[in-house]
């Protein structure tokens, strides 16, 4: 069953200085029972104002929300059920830990709410903070308590009342790289133990891929692509979905006579099938540890320069009138200005130029 | 801020090899002048108090204390901060949250009138509603009176009563302001993860809401109930012809009634000690009661807080907004011009009555009248500057050069902040009518200008010191390091740097000395009237109308002068 529905859900609000603007247009979404679906994307592409919109924090302008089959949110009928009969759970970037009550009150707020039996919260809260690694710190303070610490608080309070659906507004962001993968990992041991469905925003591509079995990036208020995270990194469907999973190179290319050559440098093809339909100049995508660089075959060329990394060796390789890179494993080794040959294994067609998003992302940043 | 190493001025200025360098003066007189200013008077109340010339005595404070009226006054002015404290806190409170937190419409005319009581010194409001409410005569009695036949007034303000209400609606406004801030400010995911828990709005605002704003309303509290304490315009303009008496409305009394005898002066004193006991014990009481300031609660992204929908309650509570505030805020100022208009106060306010003859009388040819505005614009400026540097080189001494004994003087600069401008005005007369050194400026407006430096200089170092403290050192040491010395690292960097600072707290002293009443009314000679001794002045001797414009020739002042502090600190640079 789906858990989570959207139909034609549209946000839009007016602004001074921007006129009306679409915070997230004509969104659809089917997320099932027990799914961890991300949405990621830039920092204003709508993403948390749809997050916002199933917590019913605000109105909808236009479409429908769904919620284990019940409706929460219609504008057409004009329903609206308040966040607090939604049922939900719900983890804050700031963590939003009350810091007038100690861990207990903070994580037996939801139960209190629901007037339940004295020991019956004694004994919720106990097990939550048991699966958060909180036990025992019952009547501390959170001002006492790390940032990592707090946001454990924030997701004990969120599964005490066992909600079927919980919602993730970048709750890693606030923590530091590593405290951030063991909480990921924690996030990911609670959903199995209490089966519950999330929705995760964030705009950090790595924590997206890891935590969740399908997730959808957003740009300018569209979803842009759905899928689960291979296929998003492996076959992106815009240059932007391509530049904002992993990293990107996008070369220019003229085609001519069948065949692929850079811009600015007509003499050698690169040795790839040219797209099916597709025109003179197109854009080549290629992820930067995916190109071979080798000694012996392909497109020649010469090293610009190389970077020795911590986990590769990076290098700026000249094709055409543009510059490459590529990374590779340190062994292999070229130095700046030897000559070497590249080729593509899985190339990816864009069109050049600019899209839709890209205007009002430039209309946008103008005004 | 967190240093690996303490490093203070001292270390630049040591880098300029002088041993008696900029700081080290700088220091040396701020310690002088804040034991004259503040230590002195201070010193010479308790002296006085306790001290007959000869010997120990305290026959004459428990004599004074024991005294029936006295204890009346004490008994009055406890119930009058009590309850205005209270209710002024739960209006504020509310409009507070009404402002900062529901999706009322028209906030921003509501904003703008809760700034005007700011403007408006508590004296002129009382004189206001007194002109409104006061038995039979008051216009608005008169009026009611006629529409409804009755034969009595519907309300007398010169009671207790009346002037709680009127402290009630002309402080809420300073608890609106703390707590509406403080809800600004705070991260509104608190809540929100309130609402997803299940809580509904009105158990959100109790649970949630309150607690967490209970330090900026504990601080709104405390604001309130000290200038209610020391509040004099507002019971001497109520209470003073039906013989309510208030602890600071009764030091003035003795005062007045001694005549210049010491005996008169010393009961006052006496009185003063005792207002001094009772704003301490509020102090500590209220403290018990708040423990405030515990937690912080502006995190996160600075995100507009949610507004609630108040859905059907949205129009009945704007039109009782408004309405309210229209009433108390606007009307006072609105009568206070009708009565300035006015040929002879008791007409009725028709168009045939109106002339601007008052205001002749007043401007043209009265020089009572034209010399209270230059002293007060003299008092105004002189002390606004005066303090103006004062808070700067304080300020510097404080938290930049930081010798020892620098927590004493900031206690010291602050203290005054807390203590009644009566029994800093009594102070002054004891400290500077020969006592010591033989100064003798009573009966000048030196002594006026010495107790509004004590009593402004807190205003200008809070908002210097703040400024200051955001100057990084290094700001300094760059400049040094181009081969500057610490005097002129100071000149070109750090003080322009604080500039925008320096100028809006020549406002915070400026405005608050334009208008002062409570000190200057004991402190004032036959050449040093104030603005507002003047027109205490004309209101009892019967010249209500001119007192009225008078009135608004101080609150135009006041306004223009507001405004050009506003088109100040818009457009500022800097820290």
């Amino acid at each position: 069953m789906d858990q989570i529905v959207l139909n034609h859900v549209t946000k839009r609000f007016t602004t001074k200085t921007l006129g009306t603007v679409t915070a997230v247009g004509d969104f659809c979404l089917n997320v099932k029972e027990g799914e961890c679906f991300s949405f990621l994307g830039p920092s204003g592409c709508g993403k948390t104002t749809t997050l916002r919109m199933i917590a019913g924090f605000e109105d909808l302008s236009e479409g429908e929300i769904y919620l284990g089959g019940k409706p929460m949110s219609i504008r057409a009928k004009n329903l609206y059920v308040p966040p607090e009969e939604r049922g939900l759970g719900m983890v804050f970037q700031a963590f939003a830990v009350w810091p007038h009550m100690n861990i207990f009150d903070n994580v037996a707020f939801p139960l209190k709410v629901q007037k339940r039996p004295r020991a019956e919260i004694r004994e919720r809260v106990a097990k939550a903070l048991k699966h958060c690694s909180l036990d025992g710190m019952e009547n501390v303070f959170p001002s006492d308590l790390s940032g990592g610490q707090q946001q454990r608080i924030a997701l004990a309070r969120a599964i005490v009342t066992n909600p079927k659906v919980m919602l993730l507004d970048e709750p890693l962001s606030n923590l530091d790289p590593k405290l951030r993968e063991s909480m990921s990992f924690e996030i990911k041991k609670l959903q199995k133990e209490f089966n519950f469905t999330i929705i995760f925003v964030t705009h950090d591509q790595s924590e997206a891929m890891a935590l969740s079995d399908r997730m959808l990036v957003m740009d300018m208020g569209k979803v842009v692509q759905t899928g689960t995270p291979t296929e998003l990194y492996n076959k992106p469907v815009s240059r932007f979905v391509h530049s904002f999973l992993g990293q990107s190179n996008f070369t220019d290319v003229d085609i001519i006579d069948g065949r692929v050559y850079p811009k600015g440098d007509h003499s050698q093809p690169l040795g790839i099938a040219p797209p099916a339909g597709g025109v003179s100049t197109m854009a080549l995508a290629t992820r930067p540890n995916t190109i071979d660089i080798n000694h012996e075959e392909g497109y020649q060329t010469k090293v610009l320069k190389r970077a020795f990394l911590t986990d590769f060796t990076e290098y700026i390789v000249a094709i055409g009138n543009q510059a490459l890179r590529v990374q590779t494993p340190h062994r292999n080794m070229f130095r700046a200005g030897d000559s070497c040959y590249l080729r593509f294994p899985n190339p990816i067609w864009y069109e050049s130029g600019k899209d839709a998003a890209d205007a009002e992302r430039e209309r946008r940043t103008l005004v | 801020m967190k240093m690996m190493f303490h490093r203070t001025n001292k270390d630049l200025a040591r880098m300029d090899g002088k041993k008696f360098g900029v700081d080290q003066i700088m220091t040396v007189l701020c310690f002088l002048i804040m034991t004259t200013v503040v230590i002195l008077p201070v010193v010479m109340i308790i002296y006085n108090t306790f001290w007959d010339g000869t010997k120990l005595d305290l026959d004459m404070f428990a004599r004074v204390i024991l005294r029936e009226e006295n204890l009346e006054a004490l008994k009055n002015t406890v119930i009058i901060a009590i309850f205005a404290t209270l209710f002024a806190t739960i209006v504020g409170v509310f409009f507070a949250w009404l402002l900062g937190r529901s999706d009322i419409p028209l906030k921003g005319l509501m904003r703008w009138l809760f700034s005007i009581p700011f403007m408006i010194p508590p004296f002129l409001a009382a004189m206001a509603w007194d002109m409104m409410f006061s038995g039979r005569g008051g216009y608005i009695n008169r009026m009611l009176m006629s529409i409804f036949n009755l034969k009595d007034a519907p309300f007398n303000i010169n009671t207790v009563a009346g002037i709680i209400v009127i402290e009630i609606v002309y402080y809420f406004p300073f608890v609106y302001m703390q707590v509406v801030s403080a809800l600004e400010r705070m991260d509104p995911t608190l809540e929100e993860s309130a609402r997803i828990a299940g809580a509904k709005q009105w158990y959100v605002i109790r649970k949630i809401t309150l607690p967490l704003t209970i330090p900026a309303i504990s601080s709104g509290t405390l604001l309130v109930l000290i200038t209610s304490l020391s509040n004099y315009g507002i019971p001497s303009m109520l209470g003073y012809s039906k013989n309510i008496f208030t602890l600071p409305t009764m030091i003035v009394e003795r005062v007045n009634r001694a005549g210049g005898d010491f005996q008169g002066i010393r009961e006052a004193t006496a009185l003063s000690v005792v207002l001094v006991i009772v704003v301490s014990i509020a102090l500590f009481v209220q403290r018990k009661l708040l423990k405030a300031g515990r937690y912080d609660i502006i995190k996160g992204k600075s995100m507009r807080p949610a507004m609630i929908k108040l859905r059907a309650a949205k129009y009945p509570l704007l039109i009782f907004s408004i309405i309210f505030l229209v009433l108390v805020v606007l009307t006072p100022l609105v009568i206070i011009l009708l009565v300035s208009f006015l040929r002879a106060y008791g007409l009725p306010f028709a168009f045939e009555n109106f002339s601007l003859v008052n205001y002749q009388k007043i401007l043209i040819g009265n020089i009572a009248v034209t010399d209270s505005i230059k002293n007060s614009l003299f008092l105004g400026f002189g002390s606004g500057i005066v303090c103006l540097f004062l808070g700067v080189m304080l300020s510097y001494v404080i938290y930049k050069v930081k010798p020892k004994g620098s927590g004493a003087l900031e206690t010291l600069a602050v203290l005054p902040y807390s203590l009644p401008g009566t029994v800093m005005a009594i102070g002054c007369i004891l400290a500077w009518s020969g006592a010591v050194f033989g100064i003798t400026l009573y009966n000048t407006i030196w002594i006026i200008m010495v107790a509004y430096i004590a009593r402004y200089l807190s205003y200008t170092l809070k908002s210097c010191s703040a400024s200051l403290q955001q100057v990084h050192l290094s700001l300094e040491e760059a400049s040094r390091s181009c081969g500057a010395t610490h005097m002129q690292s100071l000149m070109d960097i750090t003080l322009p740097l604080i500039k925008p600072a320096m100028v809006s707290s020549f406002f915070l002293v400026f405005l608050p000395a334009m208008r002062e009443l409570t000190t200057s009314v004991l402190l004032y000679g036959p050449n040093s009237r104030t603005l507002g001794v003047q027109i205490q002045q004309l209101r009892v001797n019967g010249y209500m109308t001119q007192a009225a414009a008078l009135s608004v020739v101080t609150i135009a002042i006041i306004m223009i002068c507001n405004g050009v502090v506003k088109a100040i600190t818009k457009d500022r640079k800097g820290v």
